[in-house]
């Protein structure tokens, strides 16, 4: 587990970007470049990362970036990776998708899903801020239960999408679950990542502000309560070796710090989801923890 | 267009594509060097305040040193701090924003 | 060989890097030939069995943004499908090439022959060429490389599903080394991915020009699709002289943007793309055992549309009677309709009859082609200078139009 003292200073995520004040993108995405120390071409399609990445003819992130049609991310990048392969070039960079919860879960699943089978040789990480947020905060597949979007006005009625539980049923060689809030683990992850060949997957929780609604200076703290309520788990599949990390491991046993309620509290998206919805929620986080506690106990194999 | 390279777009890196960042905010970070655990023990110690910028606007310095040209003023850093070091600044003084 | 293995032998010979492959009738063969070499060696390229024809583009325009020659085939939905990648990657200027087995398009679900797929993407900013045979298939596609390397623009070569894609016909194959000797390497792309000099490749582009990091100004969304327009207007010049410089390696030619039969001394003549003007040769050559005065003007490059070539050959002629295996439902065929506007200012131009034909491969026998062409120099006779769609070969009570 790298401190967030032995982190490098990468410098590759420049000042001045497009992205809101308190953005979580920027947070894990400075860790990403780090991971990879820049040598990464990195795949996007339309969402807030590119508006993050900048309007031409300037960018803002100093990494090799092509950007893509919104379906295709996953797509794309297996044809970088093929044409890379192809010149002979493959050593010199890792492929590195990027795209957020609406690119992933919804419209790109198709593309993911096709890699994933192929086992393309590149990570694929999910930055989830749970909404189409680069539209206007309309509701994704992953989007919980009970938030308001500007298409669920009263409270979206499912439960998100679990990504990385289906990336796991293709049983590509690594699955990871992180989040912004916790820089050193999404670090820890992509390098990880970046040492194994076929398609890896990465989920990164980000808050966001502006679509969860809570003042920008919470990012990291909300991120960090949505994890000790066990509502957003840090772990890792490894060659089909399941492990919590980092917060999530400690929480195993010492129990989990926060409930739905307290989370669902400190956003206004959350606002009027009543005490029913909010106990049904609770149970689906329940039940759900204790499978990810009882697996890492080795309890499940 | 001479080269050829200019028939398709592609953009080059540089600082502050979205201008001058700094003047999104309505706050700023101010540091009391005397709280901060690195300018107490004179070593990097924590870096949160480092580490948690979206922006890349603080410095790792012992006692750290934010990019006002380009802070957006979110409030991370001075939330995260564990020993209250950063304040957040209202940067209307007299109704006058000042750098 | 069949129109589908002269595809793929083109694309092998053309030493193809990466190959997206998704199938679809008629054109599946096509890429099971390219499965095949690459999995015995003969073709050591990159196969990547997508699971969707968006997906299919996708991967090339990926491939070829690196710099690698990128290749795929499709038709009907599948293009369909894929319609939106089709308008990126000639946007991002990537010299893909695909061939295009032409099928209807559903609904109602049909696998045979008519020109609607491609005709929907006409707009896209590809280069589009149609064939007429199966060595025209091959010559053509090796072509494509080169052409699309030249202008950084991707082109798409037709041709008749099940008419050309599934017939055998005789075939030569060129040498490897005349296609080596036509053909080079992909140049170093426009795309810069390379860690030591990070760009941002296909960004958001506003709509004004806009300064750079070093405050020198760049061009706005408008600007580039004037580059690529300009791009597509070079092609008028870069496919008669791919054209001309492959027939000086290999020794054929295929008239380049246009080609002809019988049209020197032709009043009536008979405009087509595709294999349906070979048929229409015959027609020609029965009519003149008439006494009509008949010849055919064949559309090899339909876009970029080569409106003064079109206009400058059928100057002085009285009629020209276009075929078009397509429509843009509530006007007319594409063909027609942009042959009629290359005309609308010219002196001296025919009048300009439309044909919609072997729709969803309604058979278009030379026959029934004649009778078409004995009732439009009839009308025209009349003194009609312009004259209704005729829908050919509509069979059952109210189906005419």
């Amino acid at each position: 587990m790298t401190r967030i003292t032995e982190l490098p200073d990468a410098g590759f995520v420049l000042p001045g970007n497009r992205a809101c004040a308190g953005c979580g993108i920027g947070i894990g995405l400075r860790q990403i470049t780090a991971a990879l120390d820049g040598q990464m071409v990195l795949i996007n399609p339309a969402s807030c990362l590119t508006v993050l990445g900048g309007m031409f003819p300037i960018a803002s992130v100093r990494v090799p970036w092509i950007d893509v049609a919104f379906p295709s991310t996953a797509a794309s990048a297996s044809g970088v990776a093929a044409g890379l392969r192809a010149m002979g070039r493959a050593g010199e960079m890792t492929v590195l998708a990027m795209a957020g919860d609406g690119g992933t879960a919804d419209i790109g699943i198709q593309a993911l899903s096709g890699a994933a089978e192929r086992n393309d040789d590149l990570i694929y990480l999910c930055y989830d801020n749970e909404a189409y947020m680069n539209t206007g905060t309309q509701r994704s597949g992953s989007t919980p239960s009970g938030a308001r979007t500007t298409t669920t006005w009263t409270g979206k009625k499912e439960n998100p999408k679990d990504v990385p539980a289906i990336m796991e049923a293709h049983r590509i060689p690594y699955v990871a679950s992180t989040s912004a809030a916790f820089p050193d683990d999404v670090f820890d992850k992509v390098s990880k990542a970046r040492g194994i060949h076929g398609l890896r997957y990465i989920h990164m929780n980000t808050p966001c502000p502006s679509g969860w609604g809570f003042d920008p200076k919470d990012t990291v703290a909300l991120g960090k309560l949505a994890v000790d309520a066990g509502l957003v788990v840090l772990y890792e599949v490894e060659a089909g070796e399941f492990r919590l990390t980092g917060r999530s491991k400690t929480l195993a046993k010492t129990g989990r710090r926060a409930t739905v309620a307290d989370y669902v509290a400190t956003q206004s998206r959350f606002r009027g989801m009543d005490a029913q919805t909010i106990a049904a929620v609770q149970a689906w986080a329940d039940e759900r923890w204790e499978r990810f506690v009882a697996r890492d106990a080795g309890e499940c194999g | 267009m001479s080269d050829e390279r200019t028939s398709i777009a592609m953009s080059k890196p540089a600082v502050g594509e979205a201008g001058r960042t700094g003047d999104w905010r309505n706050k700023r970070p101010v540091l009391t060097a005397e709280k901060c655990s690195a300018v107490k023990l004179g070593k990097p110690t924590c870096q949160l305040c480092w580490v948690y910028c979206p922006d890349a606007c603080v410095s790792r310095g012992i006692g750290p040193e934010f990019d006002l040209e380009h802070c957006k003023g979110c409030g991370i850093c001075a939330e995260m701090c564990p020993t209250g070091a950063i304040a957040m600044a209202s940067e209307a003084v007299h109704g006058v924003c000042e750098i | 060989m069949t129109g589908n293995e002269a595809a793929a032998t083109a694309a092998k010979l053309a030493r193809v890097q990466v190959v997206a492959a998704y199938p679809i009738t008629p054109q599946s063969p096509v890429v099971e030939s390219l499965s095949a070499w690459v999995e015995s060696g003969e073709l050591p390229a990159e196969f990547v069995a997508v699971e969707s024809e968006h997906s299919a583009m996708s991967v090339c325009i990926g491939a070829s943004t690196v710099g690698a020659r990128a290749f795929t085939a499709t038709s009907s939905n599948g293009l369909a499908y894929m319609t939106e990648q089709v308008w990126w990657a000639s946007g991002a200027r990537l010299p893909i090439v695909m061939c295009v087995a032409n099928r209807a398009l559903a609904a109602p679900w049909n696998v045979l022959n008519d020109q609607q797929d491609s005709m929907s993407v006409r707009d896209s900013g590809w280069v589009q060429l149609y064939c007429r045979n199966n060595q025209e298939i091959l010559d053509t596609s090796v072509q494509a490389f080169r052409m699309a390397e030249q202008l950084n623009v991707p082109v798409m070569v037709c041709y008749d599903g099940f008419l050309l894609s599934h017939t055998v016909m005789p075939v030569d194959v060129p040498s490897v080394e005349q296609a080596d000797a036509f053909l080079p390497p992909r140049p170093k792309p426009l795309q810069v991915v390379d860690p030591a000099d990070p760009r941002n490749v296909g960004p958001v582009v506003m709509a004004d020009p806009r300064r750079d990091g070093d405050g020198v100004m760049q061009p706005g969304y408008m600007e580039f699709k004037a580059m690529h327009h300009r791009a597509l207007l070079d092609a008028l010049e870069a496919v008669p002289a791919a054209d001309a410089e492959y027939a000086a390696v290999v020794g054929r030619s295929w008239g380049g943007l246009t080609w002809e039969h019988l049209l020197d001394d032709a009043e009536v003549v008979l405009v087509a793309a595709g294999s349906v003007g070979v048929q229409l040769t015959l027609v020609a050559e029965r009519l003149r055992e008439e006494g009509v005065k008949a010849g055919v003007l064949g559309v090899r490059c339909y876009r970029p549309f080569p409106a003064a070539a079109l206009a400058a050959k059928l100057a002085g002629r009285k009629l020209a009677i276009v075929f078009d295996k397509a429509l843009s439902y509530g006007y007319e065929g594409p063909i027609c309709t942009d042959l009629r506007a290359a005309l609308c200012a010219e002196e001296n131009a025919p009048a300009v009859f439309g044909v919609v034909c072997g729709l969803g491969g309604r058979d278009t026998s030379p026959g029934d082609l004649a009778d078409s062409v004995r009732r439009a120099i009839a009308d025209a006779h009349a003194g009609a200078r312009t004259r209704a769609t005729e829908w050919l070969g509509l069979r059952l009570e109210g189906g005419a139009l």
